[in-house]
């Protein structure tokens, strides 16, 4: 089985915000949410990266850990999914997350937080595949398809790669070769506990 | 002639071209030199170490998004999952086995000298329903709060995701809700009992002859003794504690950071873990632990003997104020 992971080459990114919009998109996310964003590091300095980033889908993911009701799973494809029938909105997973992917709806009083909302990886929720009803809690079921997620597929620079980790390694490690430098694999020590040896 | 002419002008355009593009070319070259992305590029193990987090600029409006890598929360994981489920269970069973291990020693603190039959008030109305307000709410908030760290492993496997999700989603509401009240009523406390709990030589003398539950002596204590006092103090102090922190978590992004929330639930974890194992105490005392204590908070009136026996020097001072109000005879029941 193959272990899904994302992967920004920054010296790719030109920071359009294509991904962020194709997610907003192709999975209907509602007002106030984003799941995917870009942020530019040294902005207008010599060496300024950005970096489209996500939900990372970790190894040993800390949300699922330190969720009070247990509402998440990882797929066969190492793909970290929750329930959203079962999520309570408290909050422990976005103290825990080291990306900053989780969030919630203001719903109800004082800003309560309501059921959380976050990356599937286009590979909607516990639903049957494909449903309405997964369709309006997740977005859309795009692995279900076969496809890879909309923000990665439509990426004008090829910068944001999804998929097999082991494939985009490759495809970046090829890369980095060619073109003689690489910024890293951006977050994958800390998601997956290892990083691309380039 | 002018045929001449023109193809001067094309040369001499041309020779000028060629050396602008001569003059210029150095200049261009050194181009990719100043910007080479390899030497300059942002690292991020770097940028990990020297900051902890990784913060760029944004486009949407969500300004905390702009942090894109902030692996601390792996610890507040650590802090959540395994160290405070050791300090919660060790503070909150360890209290439970010591007042068990208590009152098969020691049992219930006896009045020596019978009730005498006369009642004088010891607590109001307004106190009772304060108290009784505030202690609902904290063993409400105490259950909701310990579901959220201990409910998982405990129940949810036992009684089924929905089921367990169900209660927990009521429990957050209670907790949030009830935290008002709860607040409220600390003030309350705070500010109607302050009087009587300011630490003085007598608790000094009763904590050194051990508050009279160790043995069976008698310190002499006014309204409020030394474990009394430090209840206050635990209730006024902890519950204040308790709620900066739990209306930080409540009011998420206020003026505060991830970071500041990952500290105030270490915090209110950890006050609210002791907060139960004090109370526990609190509540042993003023029911099976001793004899005639519940009636006080309970009716608000305490046996003459029994206020004699525990709070010598309050009971002099209310008979000597001579009032009706402080003592009034009452037929044995």
């Amino acid at each position: 089985m193959a272990r899904m992971k994302f992967l920004c080459d920054a010296d790719r990114c030109i920071e359009c915000n294509a991904c962020v919009t194709a997610c907003k998109n192709e999975n209907e996310v509602p007002w106030g949410i984003n799941r995917r964003r870009v942020v530019t590091l040294d902005d207008g300095k010599p060496g300024e990266r950005s970096i489209s980033m996500a939900c990372m889908h970790c190894t040993d993911a800390p949300c699922a850990a330190v969720c009070p009701v247990n509402c998440f799973y990882t797929t066969a494809d190492a793909v970290v999914l929750h329930s959203k029938d079962l999520c309570i909105g408290c909050g422990y997973c976005f103290y825990a997350c080291p990306f900053g992917a989780p969030q919630y709806p203001k719903v109800g009083n004082f800003g309560s937080r309501g059921k959380m909302d976050k990356c599937t990886f286009c590979a909607g929720g516990p639903e049957a595949d494909g449903t309405k009803e997964e369709f309006e809690k997740y977005g859309n079921n795009r692995l279900a398809e076969g496809k890879l997620p909309l923000c990665a597929e439509m990426c004008s620079t090829k910068s944001l790669l999804a998929g097999d980790g082991d494939v985009i390694a490759q495809i970046y490690k090829e890369r980095v070769a060619k073109r003689g430098y690489g910024s890293g694999a951006w977050g994958w020590q800390t998601a997956y506990k290892e990083s691309i040896a380039t | 002639m002018a045929k001449i002419v023109a193809h001067m002008r094309l040369i001499a355009g041309a020779l000028a071209l060629a050396i602008v593009v001569a003059l210029s070319a150095p200049v261009s070259a050194q181009q990719p030199n100043s910007v080479n992305p390899t030497a300059d590029a942002v690292k991020e193990q770097q940028l990990l170490q020297q900051l902890k987090m990784i913060q760029g600029r944004g486009t949407i409006p969500d300004v905390k998004s702009y942090v894109i890598e902030h692996p601390v929360g792996r610890n507040w994981q650590e802090f959540h999952s395994v160290t405070l489920r050791w300090i919660g269970a060790i503070a909150i069973l360890g209290m439970l086995l010591l007042l068990v291990i208590f009152y098969l020693w020691r049992g219930m603190v006896r009045l020596e000298s019978g009730r005498s039959g006369r009642k004088i008030v010891r607590f109001n109305a307004f106190e009772r329903f304060v108290h009784w307000m505030t202690a609902t709410c904290f063993i409400i908030l105490a259950i909701t709060g310990l579901n959220i760290t201990f409910g998982r492993p405990l129940f949810a496997s036992t009684v089924g995701s929905e089921a367990f999700t169900t209660w927990s989603e009521w429990a957050k509401y209670a907790h949030n809700y009830l935290s008002f009240p709860f607040t409220i009523g600390v003030v309350l406390i705070f500010l109607m009992w302050i009087g009587g709990n300011i630490p003085n030589a007598v608790d000094v003398e009763w904590f050194k002859r051990g508050g009279g539950i160790v043995g069976d002596d008698h310190p002499p204590a006014y309204r409020f003794n030394g474990g009394q006092k430090a209840i206050y103090w635990i209730v006024v102090l902890g519950g204040g504690a308790v709620a900066i922190t739990g209306y930080t978590l409540m009011f998420p992004f206020y003026g505060t950071t991830i970071d500041t929330m990952q500290y105030a639930q270490m915090v209110h974890a950890v006050v609210a873990m002791l907060f139960i194992a004090a109370m526990l105490g609190h509540i042993y005392i003023g029911t099976i632990g001793m004899e005639g204590a519940f009636e006080a908070m309970g009716e608000g009136t305490v046996d003459v003997n029994w206020a004699k026996e525990h709070h010598r020097l309050w009971l002099e001072d209310e008979m000597g104020r001579g009032s009706p109000k402080g003592a009034r005879a009452q037929p044995a029941e």
